[in-house]
């Protein structure tokens, strides 16, 4: 292969970026477009000049502050709820109805509600970030911890363990490729969340940042904001499968088996 | 006979399914087993063989007539019973000392370093010191097998309940398993119960070989086993192991006339 070519091939991903970028920016100039309408890249990165750098980490840490803390309790809610799902067919006939419920009302129409209900403040934001993500944490979960196989349960009940070293020792450590694949997914979610819930409230936070650029006009200043979101989504998805890979490697299939 | 240290009498199991039917998975089962017998169990799928092991493991309540052992009725599962299933369901994050030990983490909490001893032992009994500290899916089929029989020895239970545990081997390590089966009962002679399809297999390690058919599962024959221990591959060229072999398996093929 020519020499030229490896290279285009070993770049692909990057080069393919960088040829969308460079086709949008044309196309802004080659039609005109006002950037009040559609930026190009080239304005989104002199709107991003016109912030100081206080002024961006500020919005940023706001953001990141709920999606965490939403996280966060989404996991603390999820865990206990799904081991009580999965030991109890009882709750899980109960409970699995009325979490389908909560996740069937469209998080948009009951952000505001949870608002008015909680105040304007940090809490109503990391409830709504909550809510948005831990019903596919439990479905996961529970997934997870109902996939031991049958013959290893049995082998625990032949000894007579208890429920806990059971849970523990068995039944976590098999949903754990589950747990990791929801994560994955809520973390996602969780930004999400975290700006729906800036849009009905908040003083701060690229959520926030969005909402009041474009309701000025200042589009590239709003691009500004979607940019460093989609960075921080990026981020904390590779955060999660970097923990995957440093602590649960023995979950992941193995890439050369013996 | 000396007296049997597991008792059957009358023992039936009926399942409920979801909607409401019920399945008679065995009915009027009688069967005694003496201190170091190994009995296979042998028969069409669904004649409720598994089940039966299940019963006797106290896994699962019989709904009708008595199991006992050591003369005390089963209601739970007990101490002096080690169970090899169809597959060796180890843990795949855990090393094959690890797996061995196992049982003892999850009864415990932790594990002593008298039973790590123990299971280091264990695992070099069934020929696989050199892997030690490998996780299961660095090992053949075989050899995750012989991690799930280690397993089931660490308590050193005298009773070997054994659900197809070769079943899911080629047919050369089947061969392999058994004679291995059979040097490690010589070494430590225990009662075993084990669940099988291979007539050939329930010939070269069984004392006695219980045949059952199916719908509901029954006991159709007991037959005894007549080569002599030590027994070897040789004995499968026994000029009565063809003959026996296929009296076994007509009967396990053709149903009973009903009265």
């Amino acid at each position: 292969m020519h020499p030229l070519l490896t290279y285009a091939h070993r770049h692909a991903p990057l080069l393919t970026a960088a040829g969308l970028l460079a086709a949008w920016e044309l196309a802004c100039r080659l039609f005109a477009i006002p950037a009040y309408v559609f930026p190009a890249p080239s304005e989104i990165v002199r709107a991003a000049g016109t912030f100081t750098a206080p002024q961006l980490f500020g919005h940023f840490r706001s953001t990141v502050e709920v999606v965490i803390a939403g996280f966060v309790a989404a996991i603390a809610v999820s865990f206990p709820v799904a081991v009580m799902i999965t030991h109890s067919p009882l709750l899980s006939r109960t409970l699995v109805p009325i979490l389908v419920v909560i996740h069937s009302t469209p998080i948009v129409a009951v952000a505001p509600i949870i608002v008015v209900a909680l105040g304007a403040g940090v809490l109503p934001r990391v409830v709504i970030t909550c809510l948005i993500t831990f019903f596919p944490l439990v479905i996961s979960l529970v997934t997870g911890l109902r996939a031991t196989p049958a013959e290893i349960l049995e082998l625990s009940r032949s000894l007579r363990a208890s429920r806990n070293r059971e849970l523990w020792f068995i039944r976590m450590p098999f949903a754990v490729p589950y747990i990791f694949s929801a994560l994955k997914v809520c973390i996602t979610l969780a930004v999400i969340g975290a700006v729906v819930g800036e849009f009905v409230t908040a003083e701060s936070g690229l959520g926030y940042l969005i909402l009041f650029s474009t309701s000025m006009m200042k589009m590239p200043q709003s691009f500004v904001a979607l940019a460093i979101l989609v960075v921080l989504s990026l981020l904390l998805y590779q955060a999660i499968e970097r923990i995957e890979r440093r602590w649960f490697a023995w979950s992941l299939p193995r890439r050369d088996p013996a | 006979m000396e007296s049997p240290i597991i008792e059957l009498a009358g023992v039936g199991k009926t399942f409920v399914t979801s909607d409401r039917s019920s399945t008679e998975a065995l009915s009027g089962i009688d069967l005694g087993i003496a201190r170091h017998e190994f009995v296979a169990l042998i028969g069409p799928s669904g004649c409720g063989k598994s089940t039966l092991l299940r019963l006797m493991a106290g896994l699962l309540p019989a709904s009708a007539g008595s199991i006992r052992i050591y003369r005390q009725p089963v209601s739970e599962p007990r101490d002096e019973i080690g169970i090899v299933f169809q597959r060796p369901t180890l843990l795949p994050w855990m090393s094959v000392l690890d797996n061995v030990a196992f049982p003892v983490k999850l009864k415990m909490g932790r594990v002593d370093p008298a039973t790590l001893a123990r299971a280091r032992e264990l695992v070099g009994m069934v020929g696989l010191a050199d892997f030690i500290d490998k996780r299961p899916d660095e090992l053949s089929g075989g050899m995750q097998q012989r991690v799930g029989i280690a397993r089931s020895l660490l308590h050193d239970p005298d009773i070997l309940l054994m659900d197809e545990p070769f079943s899911a081997l080629d047919a050369l390590t089947r061969d392999e398993m058994s004679l291995e089966l059979l040097r490690i009962l010589r070494d430590t002679p225990k009662t075993v119960v084990f669940v099988t399809h291979s007539i050939p297999e329930a010939l070269l390690l069984s004392d006695r070989i219980v045949v059952m058919q199916a719908r509901p599962g029954r006991v159709r024959d007991v037959i005894d086993v007549p080569f002599a221990r030590p027994r070897s591959l040789d004995t499968l060229t026994d000029s009565r192991f063809n003959r026996m072999a296929n009296d076994i398996r007509e009967q396990v093929f053709t149903r009973r006339t009903e009265p």
